[in-house]
């Protein structure tokens, strides 16, 4: 009996993204990319390869000049400002550089934030489902804190939570440890290696950090917003 | 749809901001505060003003005069013709108003109707070696008690006592003051026509109007037809109605129908009344210029908030939330701001109205009232609601909708 290969949940077709500024800017050019089912993909190149536009662009939030982006086998050219938004919601987690958590809310609300404009759970189950997620990552004794009296690895795990409440399909993570020292990069790294492996969470992460670069499935180098490599 | 998590980030942006919500929350408030309390002065003035020119006076006058001058007969046969009259002489009329007992009594078949033929002319009193000259008006006293307020001011005496006294005559505080003329004293009355009668003092008034405390006199309307020379007439029907606003309607349908001069009390005062139109646009003008310095306070704080928050808003959007929601959150900010304001600003209104009602004048003159007059209607509050919620929304729409059109790829690109 063969092996049946993991279902393909992000793709891209010919992707080529163009600023339109004085001088047309080329961020990304024609890249063809997919992610399967709890694949863990790590994108590097040098600054100004395009890492990030193309992370912007697979996490929905830019449009590409040409080509298209196929989530979970829907082609989302054609969704309007809104409905990309509620794609996002559903389908897509966001984990940034920085933590960028909401400065008045305590740690848990933060978390329950995404769930609650979701409005798919009753409260009492999103209080509990953020807490059990602050508790998978180690911070739910720190829940009733607001974000500036936490370190900067915590904060950085309370924004994973918050990008795992809608349990996404696919998290998309730029420079996750890039504000990080290496204790803490180390967390962050074996927190993305388990949610690919035991949930099956896609991932997909632009970053410098070779080991966290190496830690990954696969690895996606780009050089002047071209794949020059894609291996395993 | 209002979303519990935009309403719970639009308080959390407010409550962290808490000098600045303060601030603009007291423009607000001190907006409608001061709304409140000059809307209940100029209403309560305007209304006192009203009533008393309602009570004091009939609501409608129908005088034995027409409003557009009969045309000669001569004219009448020749509408078109090219004809020149000179030296006619206008008829001889003796002035009054026809079967005025008949009209009366017809007037008060109409429910809550109440009519009262009167003579009206002037005279001299005669007193003490003083002379003034007054309105004289003959009246029915049961009628005229309730027609106008001049029981309620009677200081001395009463109208009543005009049916018991002979020859009574009731003046003024004013003219009693000038010309020492007390309550049963003996006063010469003088007709232009140079009939004296010898009229005793039943009742001294004071309606708060130096024109009529000073001017005006009753006497039984026969006493008056005697002293004018005018047997069994009436120059006016005084008439009363249960509701005083449908004042002009009845006037025109009498005018209409006897012809005669009709006069709603809205058209008498008419003048008087135009003058309050301009107090209210005055004081809306006023008013409106407030809430616009408050709303000042509301799109800065709102604003602030905008430019400080574009990476949180950026971060909502990446999240899933929609410019509809964005925009959510910064209306109901501005919202908010007018709610708590509104609800300060109607606390602020009711303390100052209650100040203002301690207030105690002393003045002589036609408004005589020891307390400033206010209206504690609640329909101020609700335009001053009105106007706070209107301000609130308008400032806080301009940054609301800014805050939606953010792209937040360009606010990460920027952060990252």
């Amino acid at each position: 009996m063969t092996e049946q290969a993991p279902a393909i949940v992000l793709q891209t077709e010919n992707v080529t993204r163009i600023l339109q500024e004085t001088v047309p800017v080329t961020l990304v050019r024609n890249i063809n990319f997919d992610a399967s089912a709890g694949e863990f993909v790590s994108i590097t190149g040098p600054s100004g390869s395009g890492k990030s536009s193309l992370l912007y662009l697979l996490g929905l939030l830019d449009a590409p000049t040409e080509g298209r982006v196929i989530v979970e086998g829907q082609d989302t050219s054609d969704l309007d400002r809104d409905q990309l938004a509620q794609f996002r919601l559903e389908h897509l987690g966001f984990v940034f550089q920085f933590h960028f958590l909401l400065p008045e809310f305590s740690i848990l609300e933060n978390v329950m934030i995404p769930m609650k404009r979701l409005g798919k759970l009753p409260e009492a189950e999103i209080v509990a489902r953020a807490v059990g997620l602050l508790a998978d990552l180690e911070i739910d004794d720190q829940r009733d804190k607001t974000p500036d009296q936490l370190s900067g690895g915590q904060r950085q795990r309370v924004a994973i939570a918050r990008a795992l409440g809608n349990a996404p399909t696919v998290i998309l993570a730029d420079e996750p440890t890039g504000n990080l020292d290496t204790k803490n990069s180390d967390i962050v790294r074996d927190i993305f290696v388990r949610l690919a492996k035991e949930q099956g969470t896609t991932i997909i992460a632009v970053t410098h950090d070779l080991d966290f670069a190496e830690a990954a499935d696969r690895n996606v180098h780009l050089v002047d917003g071209a794949v020059a490599r894609d291996g395993r | 749809m209002i979303r519990w998590v935009n309403l719970q980030i639009a308080l959390a942006h407010l409550v962290h901001r808490r000098r600045q919500t303060i601030v603009s929350v007291l423009g607000v408030s001190l907006g409608v505060g001061f709304f409140i309390a000059v809307s209940a002065l100029m209403q309560g003035s305007e209304q006192d003003l009203t009533n008393r020119l309602i009570d004091s006076q009939p609501h409608v006058t129908i005088k034995d005069e027409f409003r557009v001058p009969s045309i000669q007969p001569l004219f009448q046969a020749y509408l078109e013709g090219a004809v020149e009259l000179k030296g006619v002489k206008p008829r001889e009329r003796l002035r009054g108003v026809k079967n005025f007992k008949a009209k009366v009594a017809e007037i008060e078949t109409m429910p809550g109707f109440i009519a009262s033929p009167v003579l009206s002319g002037q005279a001299i009193v005669r007193y003490g070696g003083k002379d003034r000259s007054v309105a004289i008006l003959g009246v029915d006293p049961d009628k005229e008690i309730l027609l106008t307020t001049i029981e309620e001011d009677m200081v001395e005496g009463s109208m009543e006592a005009l049916k018991t006294t002979s020859d009574g005559i009731v003046i003024g505080t004013g003219l009693s003051n000038r010309l020492q003329l007390r309550l049963g004293d003996l006063a010469s009355v003088v007709s232009p026509t140079g009939r004296v009668m010898h009229m005793k003092v039943a009742g001294i008034f004071r309606a708060g109007n130096i024109l009529l405390d000073e001017g005006q006199a009753y006497m039984l309307l026969k006493d008056a037809q005697v002293l004018m020379g005018k047997p069994n007439i009436a120059d006016r029907i005084r008439i009363r109605l249960p509701d005083p606003n449908d004042a002009m309607n009845v006037a025109a349908d009498i005018e209409a129908r006897w012809s005669y001069r009709t006069e709603s009390w809205q058209e008498v005062n008419e003048d008087f009344l135009s003058l309050f139109v301009v107090r209210n646009a005055i004081l809306y003008s006023i008013v409106s210029a407030i809430m616009v310095v408050a709303s000042f306070g509301i799109f800065n704080i709102i604003s602030t908030v905008v430019l400080e928050k574009r990476r949180d808003i950026a971060i909502l959007m990446s999240m899933g939330f929609r410019a509809y929601d964005i925009r959510q959150i910064f209306l109901l900010e501005g919202i908010a701001l007018g709610f708590i304001g509104m609800f300060i600003g109607w606390a602020v209104g009711y303390g100052l109205v209650e100040l203002l009602g301690m207030v105690k004048f002393e003045m002589e003159g036609f408004y005589e009232d020891s307390r400033l007059p206010l209206d504690r209607g609640f329909y101020q509050y609700l335009i001053g609601a009105a106007f706070a919620l209107a301000s609130s929304i308008v400032a806080a729409w301009i940054p609301a909708h800014r805050a939606s059109q953010v792209r937040p790829v360009d606010i990460i690109r920027g952060a990252a």
